[in-house]
């Protein structure tokens, strides 16, 4: 019979789809020999083969472990290990962010890690991985935020260089005199951020969470100083929202066509801006009060559902502080590893531009970190991005948008 | 042509039968084994499309109808909270915001998409030369990409140095700040979304506008019926169905409507153009709030069920199925 016949391709056909999705995850483990899984984002995009050279030293001193790694993008990063963790799929090792340690932390998805050469790490930035006295994840490196600026346009406007001791109000007059609207030519760039407000308002003296941790504090004179002071270079010194600024990659492009003569962005820069036609150099980031440069840094922690948790912390305290991975990454260039030995480091001193690479280890002597919450620390973020961009397109004034910013915000973290 | 149409039509029939034909022959018993046999056959036909839509429609659905009972961060196991997660949404008053945001997008969307579709339809059901090529042209928006054809829509509305803009510009008109204006971020993404879904309508429209019996179209013309009334007194009416099908699913896509706002404002400037889909994206993977995410989608799934069994009931009073 047809129908019959053309059913049963119907069958078989389900039968097949059904099968193909189930086949996939069924790797048997020897006994002694162990596969970890790694997934990663921090080699994509450029250092996927340093990340194996990595990998490969490992399992030349560890025969019996085997390193299965995956890189995703950055932008997926986030969403992935997100739906890993929910479906229980996530990998023995996985790279987080400082800013989401603390909402992991708090869920109970990182395994202890017991360290066994703390002192081979930078003490500051080990330490933000520790709740309550216990290591949860390991540093893999760090990058700050400096001042970038354009030597050229600082020489034909007869400028002094910024310097270490420069202030908010050098900053503000040097942007000033540089700006040259008819040439299209602007003086400062900062993006209008969480990002950068937590840290002018570090810079400024005041703080963005109270003692608790679970209020805002930011809503204070400080707050509203730091506020303007971010929001005003927009239409001034800064292009405006309308003119494109804030759109990816807008304030990079803008220096690196040399008609923008500072900026304010990371210290992974470097690569990209090494062949620019033009003479570029760093600074410390000004302060008001004090000074204070965002620092961002990368870890590994361990999966608390693995059934290789020592197999996988072994893997990740290699990773994060053996002595081929400081070498490999000093040779590419890739972010800094978070390693204690200064000697290691010298040799980065050296790498040519920029001249000064000096800063970037100044800029490590005043930190401000992000505050993190244990709950709604994305939402917090947003919000605050939110309601600056508020004030930067004048529907708000600063005072409306930070008032409205520490309720929303108060509302969302306080879980 | 289509699904309701469809039906539609077998009613009718039907109707006919009771009237004219003689009573349907009573059907032969069947054996036991004969009757298992046919149903087995009959399901077995239905299995290619029962099992994705229970795997991939059913099943999410009744996932998150539990997870829509519970508080889950993705991360830690779901705490049940019975009914707090709606509680929250209908006193939340961002919830009515984003619905309204939903309902603006459709109401700009709908006339637009629909009249510039029939504008079309209408011009390529001429004996126009090479209909065939700007049909096809019309058409290639619709299977393009979301995520390109939002890029490009940036791209030609940036309110600085955008196409849109330099062309108003010589023209003397100071363009407006489309995407980066909150007042003019969601007439961006409708005439987006009017400019990407056109050709679809359009096919749709042609597909009805073919189905008409000429003979009615030139009898008019006869009897000295102008341009306008013989497009309102005999292709309207005629093309009916066929708008019936174009509203209801626009209406159901522009509810959800997503994928342009995700790629084009991401809901802003200043939460503009937050809409339904838009927030329950947000709420899951940037929140991780899958139990309020969850929730919503179970409300915007009763707003659509409510809209289309209003319209559907609705259309006896103005499709007509000749």
């Amino acid at each position: 019979m047809r129908t019959t016949a053309l059913a049963t391709v119907g069958i078989a056909a389900v039968a097949a789809l059904a099968l193909s999705g189930c086949a996939a995850d069924s790797g048997g483990q020897d006994s002694g020999k162990v596969t970890i899984t790694y997934t990663n984002f921090i080699s994509n995009d450029g250092n996927e083969e340093n990340l194996q050279t990595i990998v490969d030293a490992f399992e030349e001193e560890n025969p019996d472990i085997t390193v299965d790694v995956t890189t995703l993008p950055y932008a997926d990063y986030g969403t992935a290990l997100q739906t890993d963790l929910a479906a229980g799929t996530v990998s023995d090792v996985f790279d987080i962010e400082y800013a989401n340690y603390a909402q992991y932390q708090a869920n109970g998805v990182l395994a202890e890690l017991p360290v066994e050469d703390p002192g081979a790490y930078r003490q500051s930035v080990l330490e933000a991985y520790q709740t309550d006295g216990v290591q949860y994840a390991l540093p893999s490196s760090f990058s700050t935020v400096v001042l970038f600026y354009n030597r050229d346009l600082f020489d034909a406007a007869g400028l002094e260089y910024p310097t270490t001791d420069w202030t908010w109000a050098e900053e503000q007059a040097a942007a000033e005199q540089l700006t040259d609207a008819a040439a299209g030519v602007w003086g400062d760039h900062q993006p209008v951020s969480f990002y950068e407000f937590y840290k002018v308002l570090a810079q400024n003296g005041g703080d963005f969470l109270d003692e608790s941790g679970t209020k805002t504090a930011f809503n204070s004179p400080e707050g509203i100083e730091a506020a303007e002071w971010l929001v005003g270079k927009s239409g001034t010194v800064m292009p405006t929202i309308e003119e494109g600024q804030g759109t990816p990659d807008f304030d990079t492009t803008l220096f690196t066509d040399g008609k923008l003569g500072m900026l304010h962005t990371g210290i992974w820069m470097f690569g990209a801006f090494a062949d620019l036609p033009f003479g570029w150099d760093i600074a410390v980031e000004p302060g008001n009060a004090q000074q204070a440069s965002a620092l961002f840094s990368n870890a590994v922690g361990v999966s608390a559902g693995s059934e290789h948790v020592e197999a996988a912390a072994k893997f990740a305290e290699f990773l994060t502080s053996s002595d081929v991975m400081v070498e490999t990454r000093l040779d590419a260039g890739w972010e800094l590893p978070a390693v204690s030995d200064e000697d290691a480091l010298a040799s980065y001193l050296e790498l040519g531009d920029p001249e000064n690479r000096q800063a970037v280890f100044d800029s490590l002597e005043n930190v401000a970190l992000p505050p993190v919450v244990a709950e709604g620390q994305q939402e917090m973020q947003d919000i605050m991005t939110e309601e600056l961009v508020e004030a930067q397109s004048g529907r708000k004034t600063v005072a409306d948008a930070l008032a409205s910013a520490e309720e929303r915000i108060n509302a969302a973290i306080a879980g | 042509m289509s699904a309701f149409a469809g039906e539609a039509v077998i009613e009718v029939t039907e109707e006919r039968d009771a009237r004219t034909a003689a009573p349907p022959p009573v059907p032969r018993r069947r054996s036991r084994a004969a009757r298992r046999r046919y149903a087995l056959t009959v399901l077995a036909f239905l299995l290619p499309s029962a099992v994705p839509i229970v795997a991939f429609v059913l099943g999410p659905m009744v996932a998150a109808a539990w997870i829509s009972l519970t508080r889950w961060n993705l991360l830690a196991p779901a705490k049940w909270v019975g009914l707090d997660n709606y509680a929250t949404l209908l006193t939340d008053p961002e919830t009515a915001q984003i619905f309204l945001h939903t309902v603006y997008y459709i109401v700009g969307y709908l006339p637009l998409v629909y009249v510039g579709g029939l504008a079309i339809a209408l011009a390529l059901n001429t004996a126009l030369r090479g209909r065939t090529l700007l049909r096809g042209i019309y058409f290639l928006p619709v299977i393009t990409s979301w995520i390109v054809v939002a890029l490009v829509w940036r791209w030609l509305l940036n309110p600085s140095n955008g196409v849109v803009n330099t062309v108003l510009g010589f023209f003397g008109i100071d363009g407006p700040g489309w995407w980066s204006d909150p007042a003019w971020a969601m007439p961006s993404i409708i005439l987006a979304s009017a400019w990407k879904d056109i050709g679809f309508v359009m096919v749709i429209l042609l597909a009805g506008l073919q189905a008409i019996d000429p003979e009615l179209v030139d009898a008019a013309r006869v009897d000295g019926a102008g341009w306008w009334r013989r497009l309102f007194s005999i292709t309207l009416p005629l093309l009916s169905p066929a708008t019936f099908f174009v509203v209801v699913i626009s209406l159901i896509n522009g509810f959800q409507v997503f994928d342009q706002v995700y790629a084009m404002t991401g809901g802003g400037p200043g939460g503009a153009t937050q809409v339904v889909v838009q927030q329950i994206y947000d709420l899951t993977f940037r929140y991780g709030k899958a139990g309020e995410a969850s929730a919503l989608s179970w409300l915007l799934f009763l707003v659509i069920l409510a809209v289309t069994v209003v319209q559907i009931r609705g259309q006896r009073r103005w499709v007509n199925y000749g």
